[in-house]
């Protein structure tokens, strides 16, 4: 016993320290993944939808920023381009949107029922709608071409039907197709 | 053989039956949306068998294997009978109603919202009901967990409890904790409008009394496994634990910092703002603190029998592993799924980096990494090695344990490594149908079959495990003489005083609990007072 004690103290002590060095290491890794998200964060602007903003769904339709004919792309008298549409069982509308490339695009959307969300092709442009909030956020697209963009959230026995289109334009064709013309969409009419 | 083996056995039995069902649904389920099969008829029955294939993995069979598990562990590392016996089958016989009044409401397409609810969508209320009972049932387990810990310790004044029994409880109390969110949504927010009480619900609100609970629960189906890690793979490999308290300290941050974090799941959403959104961000790195103790932990330990086996140099000992061992290589493969899932998760929570997969095929793809895979091949080994104890039978042929557990792990990795790539190209998760005629979605296609491929090995593994347990359970296959006492791993340094903090739970729930308190307190209120956040209600099914 008297034999067996220091060694099993020394041992005890070595066990010890190797654990005080990993907890090192893993404070240090978090410490660094926090600090990632910071400075991404601050230092380019990147953040997820940030604001809380509600809209009487039941009003939706026939009253406010949402109404069927102000719905699609429009060009504000400084130049910004927004761009609103909402979700419902099943389909966008507009189903077919228009974007210029490498301009910032801020989107307005909401869901008039069920809980829907989009995706556009491989972009990062990827949000939530649920029914009673505004989602918000402003994104530029860099590459010109056309991208689907299904609803990526369940909302029914038909969800798996409900893709738009989105068409990212050169600012010149953007800028020559918005002309005169209130919201833009590239639903075929 | 234990004196509540029957009632674990009971547990067992329907966790796995069910399981394995759930896992040939899933396998549907790939085939039907890949282009091996044509347009689906009715694209009900995918969402049908998508709610069936959830509220199976998700709710029913980790709850009655974290329960079976929590009785045996009870009796074995406490050395003592089960208090309150006639209760465990009660919470049994709830749990089993709840599982089949569920069920038949899936089955009948009255329930089609998927196992995370969706409201406004609304099923029928015997869905809700099923799914009540079974987390009713599951709080029978954890007041009697609570019970035994306290009778025993009363018995046994100073005595640090088993590790085990610490992880059992741990697991207890986290589970009680965070099925209250979901309780909330439903029986608050849901039944009412499911009972026609009301016709309008606050979705958002849902959302968020829902990830609540949705993001937690990840750690209830992760302790069984954690347990395995700790009490059972030292013994089982022939080693020794390298440290006792690293465990606890695992265990007690699982209950700090699980629940605080579920809005990472709601990064997307528009119902939360920017502050609370990156405090859950900057506390899900903090859940990942236990995890990489125990990866340290359990590495140490292995290597413990691997230098004792002759094993040299820095990485040599890995050579000196006894790999014949069905637990060495379960551990292995847990460990390597672990670390691939983990990194996804590292992906996921990054308050940014989560816009590119969010809601796309790669968060499926995760899921089933680290839950079907690191956790689930856990269960697996729980199971084997408890079953001498419980059946009486002779240890499990171990070449056909590892046939399974190599098909499970190949069949995991097919399955889910090009989920993830489809998720990277934006294939959407959760749809009946993709129309893989369309230039953008084509190239997803042979990524979709071989997935479907994978999982195919996965269901064979599945029916494997099953036929492994029920040969051994045959009366033939009982063992003559008595079965050797069932003994959990010892520590390296067994019989060091443990703190009193971890040797109970007071200071943690206490954290877990504020820590909550804190994080959720504030959105769930502002949401709660926002008056045109209730919107019309959408019943499914024909009602």
């Amino acid at each position: 016993m008297n034999v067996s004690a220091p060694e099993g103290s020394r041992s005890e002590a070595v066990a010890i320290a190797a654990e005080r060095r990993w907890a090192i290491v893993v404070g240090g890794v978090l410490l660094l993944l926090v600090a990632m998200m910071v400075v991404t964060g601050l230092h380019w602007a990147a953040m997820p939808p940030s604001r809380v903003e509600t809209v009487d769904v039941k009003t939706l339709h026939i009253a406010g920023e949402f109404i069927e004919s102000n719905l699609g792309t429009a060009v504000g008298a400084d130049g910004k381009v927004t761009v609103r549409l909402i979700a419902q069982q099943y389909s966008f509308q507009p189903q077919c949107l228009v974007v210029p490339v490498d301009m910032p695009v801020m989107f307005r959307a909401t869901s008039t029922d069920a809980i829907h969300g989009f995706i556009i092709g491989t972009t990062n442009v990827n949000t939530m709608l649920v029914p009673g909030f505004v989602s918000t956020f402003t994104t530029s697209f860099h590459k010109t071409g056309e991208a689907l963009m299904p609803c990526h959230e369940y909302c029914g026995t038909g969800h798996e039907a409900m893709w738009a289109h989105v068409q990212v334009l050169s600012a010149a064709d953007f800028f020559a197709k918005s002309r005169g013309v209130e919201r833009l969409s590239c639903v075929a009419r | 053989m234990l004196r509540a083996s029957r009632l674990v056995l009971a547990h067992f039995w329907v966790a796995f039956v069910a399981f394995l069902g759930a896992a040939v649904l899933g396998e549907w389920q790939m085939i039907v949306r890949s282009p091996l099969s044509t347009w689906i008829n009715n694209p009900e029955h995918y969402y049908r068998s998508v709610t069936a294939h959830g509220t199976v993995m998700g709710y029913v069979m980790p709850t009655l294997l974290a329960m079976g598990f929590g009785y045996a562990i009870t009796e074995l590392a406490l050395k003592r009978p089960l208090i309150g016996l006639r209760w465990a089958w009660a919470g049994f016989g709830l749990v089993l109603a709840g599982t089949a009044m569920a069920a038949t409401t899936v089955a009948l397409g009255q329930a089609s919202v998927l196992y995370t609810f969706y409201p406004p969508m609304i099923a029928s209320p015997f869905y809700y009901l099923g799914v009540v009972l079974v987390v009713v049932g599951s709080w029978v387990w954890v007041a009697l967990m609570a019970i035994n810990l306290r009778a025993w310790k009363r018995d046994n004044p100073g005595a640090a409890v088993p590790l085990a029994m610490y992880g059992n409880c741990a697991g207890a109390f986290l589970w009680a904790w965070t099925s209250l969110g979901a309780a909330i949504e439903i029986l608050v927010l849901i039944l009412p409008a499911s009972l026609g009480w009301t016709d309008t619900i606050n979705a958002g609100l849902a959302r968020v009394l829902f990830s609540w609970t949705l993001h937690a629960i990840v750690y209830f189906w992760l302790m069984p496994c954690y347990i395995a890690f700790y009490a059972i793979v030292p013994r089982a490999i022939g080693s020794r634990l390298y440290s006792d308290t690293m465990g606890r300290i695992a265990f007690a941050l699982f209950l700090v910092f699980s629940m605080p974090i579920g809005i990472h799941h709601l990064f997307a959403d528009p119902e939360v703002g920017a502050g609370f959104k990156f405090v859950h961000a900057a506390m899900t790195a903090m859940v990942s603190l236990p995890t990489l103790l125990t990866v340290f932990t359990i590495v140490a330990s292995v290597e413990i029998v691997a230098r004792l086996r002759g094993g040299k140099g820095a990485f040599g000992w890995v050579r000196a592993l006894p790999w014949r061992n069905p637990m060495m290589l379960a551990l292995t493969f847990s460990f390597l799924m672990l670390g691939l899932g983990g990194a996804g998760g590292l992906i996921n929570m990054s308050y940014q980096m989560n816009e590119t997969v969010h809601n796309t095929q790669w968060v499926t793809g995760h899921f089933h990494l680290i839950f079907g895979g690191a956790i689930v091949i856990m269960y697996f080994m729980v199971a084997y090695d408890l079953w001498p104890t419980l059946t009486g039978c002779a240890p499990l042929p171990a070449a056909q344990v590892k046939t399974q557990l190599w098909l499970w792990f190949v069949g995991m990795l097919v399955l889910t490594l090009p989920w993830h790539l489809v998720g990277l190209m934006g294939m959407p998760r959760r749809m009946a149908y993709y129309d893989y005629s369309d230039p953008a979605i084509a190239s997803q296609g042979s990524l979709v079959v071989a997935s479907a491929a994978g999982g195919l090995l996965v269901v064979v593994s599945a029916a494997l495990f099953v036929w492994i347990l029920a040969r051994a359970s045959l009366p033939a296959r009982r063992r003559a003489g008595a079965v050797e006492p069932y003994t959990f791993s010892r520590a390296v340094h067994e019989g060091a005083r443990v703190p009193v903090a971890l040797n109970g739970f007071g200071l943690w729930i206490g954290m877990m609990i504020a820590l909550t308190v804190v994080n959720y307190g504030v959105p769930i209120i502002q949401l709660a007072s926002l008056k045109q956040a209730s919107v019309p209600v959408i019943p499914i099914g024909a009602r």
